[in-house]
């Protein structure tokens, strides 16, 4: 969630305020709270550099060059692993963008109860992802599950095992996601609303705008920075997501909704510790590429607006 | 804003960061509190897994000794079972804050946590000629002895209920085929023939782990080849294991929420006779005890049929095992190994006993079981009476990939075939091998 601020818009901080800052916070204000960063980020970071180029047992490491590398990109799951990333990533950002905008609207409008909705919209993300994980395998249990004896009430056929069959294992967890993170995106995207000018939709009304048309021409547009705010935040989530997969799927079955946090972590547990190193430096490296120019791409289209 | 409140939380803000560094220093004391209690007791912890079973046992084991003498106190203090609990173990001996003693299994999990650098060995000791010796075998590393055994052996093979047995007119299959044409009459009676549960993707392995009998009997010096990197799962004779797998689920012989049971109701099913064959650990009897009246005598124990009737034979696992960490020294050492003395004695294994029921033999030479045991351990018996046992590979080379068990879910639930199964798993295996530093990887 470090990367809100990248979102945002870039809004050039005045000089003065600058200086201002410059004068109330001499350099040593800046010591402890550097020390803090260097000792628990910096030196971890660099470390864990240094390690994915070994073979390590937590006892002893053996220097190995890009051996871990190469295992890495010739597991068998990996290029699997990295398909299911992707696909995870991207269908949960973009059902959380349609989702989010629709439910920010329905919201945002004059509705009854508008207060308790918003409550109950956002209530799943305050919940632990283990918590719903487990939640979702009782009630997703192909045979004693509550969806599936509805569904066989209704069509008189076994429903099909969502968290069991490969084909569907990886989207019904990209589902249960979407429902437990669609919350944080519809609160994004109401402040986005609420901080449209009103003077706006007067004026369309004026014009003779419909609601379709105010929703095109105006809330679509203006709540941009909300959308590229939202985009980001579950595109990141998504690709480096791993504790709502591991509490549903473990990665199963087989391998079929394995995603590469999902491997990284499996390297770990098998004692491997040099390559799931590795494959975190991979993780990262990956996630970057993508985050770092689709950033660069949406705050070059906000200015612009 | 003049400087004076700033320079004031300036000043707070470092002495927290130190607080916090010095905090880090002085952890590990909290941990391992270095103790002696006022009468001059020496006070032993035991780092154990928290399995109910495991601190059952623990805590009798614990008792009997406490109550044996007045100069050493046990205690037992528990970690998380499974792999969580072995990177708990092996931090706290990488970073030296382990136990005075700590259970752990033994055979190549045992290897994999450089016993030679992080255990003190016990070959010198007089006890360790009172131990069987294929568990003495499992827990010998460079030909020094490191671990006394905790619990009792226990086999891979498949459980089944002598109810539906006798109904159907059925006998304890010796070859694949029998067991086939048992399972054919099962089906025919509307009953589920081999139970699955890949909820618990553990229980997936097992056709592949207890067929290890046949292919050492037909190929005797496996073992030694495969650590070697000469012989693989993807050939002939080790191939076999997967290509059961696969058979029973070709065949439609699974119960139908194979995919999602989990161990509980896969043994529901055996003990109602819903289903008539589950392929288990032994370890799994106490828990099956309590599901049903009948469950004691009408679970029954085979090992896994493989293609001769005349080599028909038990895999066999050696319990988990007591090791002294090196970090323990001087009079703590001491004592540790005079617990140790003392657990390699069959008055230990009675205290085992009285506990709870055991599971299978013990691995302490002269130590009894009593009567009245459930059928499955009887059975079971049987095999180690008669010496049809072969160790599970785990005890004979130090190679097991990580991924062995979704790799058998996939062929057990027909994502993958046989083959491919086996080809991943040599893939798999590769990793720990070359992590090992083994020859020839």
């Amino acid at each position: 969630m470090h990367s809100e601020a990248t979102a945002r818009p870039k809004t050039a901080a005045p000089r003065a305020v600058a200086r201002h800052v410059e004068r109330s916070y001499p350099l040593w204000f800046y010591i402890p709270g550097g020390l803090v960063y260097v000792v628990l980020f910096i030196v971890p970071t660099l470390l864990s550099f240094y390690f994915a180029f070994t073979r390590w047992t937590l006892f002893d490491s053996t220097f190995v060059g890009f051996d871990n590398f190469i295992q890495f990109f010739a597991e068998p799951g990996l290029i699997g692993s990295l398909k299911n990333t992707l696909v995870y990533g991207v269908v949960t950002s973009a059902s959380k963008v349609v989702l989010g905008m629709l439910l920010a609207v329905l919201l945002s409008g004059p509705i009854i109860a508008r207060g308790y909705l918003r409550s109950v919209t956002f209530f799943p993300v305050l919940v632990s992802a283990v918590g719903v994980g487990l939640t979702f395998q009782v009630l997703l249990d192909p045979f004693n599950g509550v969806v599936n004896q509805v569904w066989t009430a209704i069509t008189g056929a076994d429903g099909p095992g969502w968290l069991t069959n490969p084909d569907l294992a990886l989207l019904s967890v990209a589902a249960i996601d979407v429902w437990k993170g669609v919350g944080l995106a519809t609160l994004i995207y109401i402040a986005g609303i609420a901080a449209i000018p009103n003077e706006y939709f007067e004026a369309a009304r004026v014009d003779g705008a419909g609601a379709w048309q105010q929703f095109r021409s105006i809330i679509l547009p203006l709540s941009f920075p909300a959308t590229s705010t939202v985009i980001l935040l579950s595109l990141i989530g998504g690709l480096r997501s791993f504790d709502l997969i591991w509490s549903t799927t473990q990665g199963g079955p087989g391998f079929s909704s394995d995603v590469i946090a999902s491997v990284i972590y499996k390297q770990y547990q098998a004692g491997f510790y040099g390559l799931s190193t590795a494959g975190n430096v991979i993780l990262f490296l990956v996630v970057t590429a993508i985050v770092y120019p689709l950033s660069r791409w949406l705050n070059s289209k906000e200015t612009s607006l | 804003m003049s400087h004076h409140p700033i320079r004031r939380a300036a000043v707070i803000a470092v002495a927290s960061v130190s607080a916090l560094a010095l905090g880090a220093c002085s952890a590990g004391s909290l941990v391992n509190p270095t103790e002696s209690s006022s009468a001059g007791k020496t006070t032993l912890t035991i780092l154990m897994d928290s399995s109910t079973q495991t601190t059952t046992q623990g805590k009798a084991i614990a008792d009997g000794f406490n109550a044996s003498q007045d100069e050493i106190e046990v205690k037992i203090e528990t970690r998380p079972e499974g792999t969580d609990g072995d990177n708990v173990v092996k931090t706290r001996l990488a970073t030296g804050e382990m136990t005075d003693l700590f259970q752990y299994n033994s055979g190549s999990l045992m290897q994999a946590l450089d016993p030679a650098t992080n255990m003190v060995s016990l070959t010198d000791q007089d006890f360790i000629a009172n131990l069987d010796e294929s568990f003495v075998t499992s827990v010998t590393a460079d030909e020094q002895v490191y671990g006394v055994p905790f619990g009792q052996l226990m086999a891979g093979g498949i459980y089944y209920n002598k109810k539906v047995y006798a109904d159907l007119g059925l006998s304890v299959p010796k070859t694949w085929d029998e067991f086939m044409a048992n399972n054919a009459k099962i089906k025919e009676a509307g009953i589920d023939p081999v139970i699955q549960t890949y909820g618990d993707t553990w229980t997936s392995q097992l056709f592949v782990l207890a067929d290890f009998h046949n292919v050492l009997s037909e190929q005797p010096d496996w073992a030694e080849k495969y650590t070697a990197n000469q012989a693989k799962y993807v050939d002939e004779p080790a191939i076999k294991g997967f290509e059961r797998l696969q058979d029973v689920y070709d065949a439609g012989y699974l119960n139908k929420d194979f995919a999602s049971a989990k161990l509980t109701q896969g043994l529901q099913q055996l003990v109602d006779g819903t289903g008539a064959q589950y392929p288990s650990l032994t370890f799994t009897i106490t828990s099956y005890l309590e599901l049903a009246d009948d469950a004691a005598e009408n679970i029954g124990f085979f090992a896994q049929p493989g293609d001769d009737a005349a080599t028909n034979g038990l895999t066999s696992w050696s319990p988990a095992a007591l090791y002294i960490p090196s970090t323990t020294t001087g009079d703590k050492l001491d004592a540790a190994k005079k617990f140790l003395a003392w657990v390699a004695t069959p008055e230990a294994c009675d205290a085992l006993t009285a506990a709870m029921d055991p599971t299978g033999p013990y691995a302490v030479k002269g130590c009894a079981l009593p009567d009245g045991l459930p059928a499955a351990v009887t059975d079971m018996q049987a095999y180690y009476d008669n010496g049809n046992v072969s160790p599970a590979l785990e005890f004979l080379s130090a190679v097991k990939g990580p991924n062995l068990e979704k790799i058998t879910v996939e062929v057990g639930s027909g994502i993958t075939t046989a083959a491919d199964g086996a080809a991943r798993y040599d893939e798999d295996v590769k990793k720990q091998a070359q992590q090992l530093g083994l020859e020839g990887w």
